[in-house]
């Protein structure tokens, strides 16, 4: 799994190539983390490039929603989801509670 | 007699319970669904249901355990996949694991048996047996559609 930050006049984004299991979350979970210590509660997680997550990257991005959102003070939202990924996270009931969009600058306007 | 012939049809493999293997677990399970002839989609929902249960048994029966065992056995049987999952650690009762409520709000949603769940949907049987050896067996199956 690889991660990048890129930012934006009004929100970051997140882009997570690769595979988001158990082993690779934390990671994930840390770049969330430090971008809300940094400040930063509007985010975009780009996943166009991502092969594969579990339900720890789902939790990943529950934890993120949760700090994101407290206050008003910003959400996650996602963007370019690959079809397997997004029919897991329906499934978990996980699609209520982020916002998802088919092309990150999109994902980025709503900012 | 059924026990025999699953042998036959089952290819197993030993891992350290570790999260680092999570990828050849995958890797594993799904070169034989595809050899099975399940669908993309199939593959990837086989793929996660076993992550799931190996990412379980690893945070939960082996908490504090750095050495554990996993034998995973996987093989087409009959109309299906069947995967077998076998650890020597902690055993536990998922019927005391609480379904995920997932109309909860964003502050009310719970994060644990979110993984159990998902075995749950994603394939068409999933049963777990302490055995009296002191081993822990999760069996899960998963019929190719039509």
């Amino acid at each position: 799994m690889e991660i990048t930050v890129q930012e934006f006049k009004h929100c970051d984004m997140i882009t997570i190539k690769g595979r988001v299991d158990s082993a690779t979350a934390p990671q994930l979970a840390q770049a969330l983390e430090t971008a809300n210590d940094g400040g930063k509660y509007k985010l975009v997680v780009n996943m166009a490039d991502l092969e594969y997550m579990s339900s720890a990257g789902f939790r990943a991005l529950l934890a993120a929603q949760r700090n994101s959102k407290r206050y008003n003070r910003g959400e996650v939202v996602l963007s370019s989801v690959p079809e397997r990924i997004r029919e897991a996270l329906e499934l978990a009931g996980f699609t209520e509670l982020f916002k998802t969009f088919d092309d990150p600058l999109m994902a980025v306007g709503h900012f | 007699m059924l026990g025999r012939l699953l042998i036959y049809h089952m290819e197993s493999v030993q891992f350290i319970a570790k999260f680092e293997y999570l990828d050849e677990i995958r890797d594993f399970v799904g070169k034989v669904a595809h050899k099975g002839g399940f669908s993309a989609k199939d593959i990837y929902n086989i793929q996660l249901a076993t992550d799931e249960a190996a990412s379980n048994i690893i945070e939960h029966a082996y908490e504090g355990v750095s050495n554990g065992i996993l034998d995973l056995s996987c093989g087409i049987v009959g109309d299906g996949i069947t995967i077998i999952l076998i650890d020597y650690g902690e055993s536990f009762d998922p019927s005391v694991v609480p379904m995920p409520n997932l109309k909860a709000d964003l502050s009310e949603r719970k994060i644990g048996g979110l993984g159990i769940f998902l075995m749950r949907k994603l394939m068409d049987e999933v049963h777990y047996e302490p055995r009296k050896d002191g081993s822990n067996v999760l069996t899960m199956r998963k019929r190719r559609k039509q």
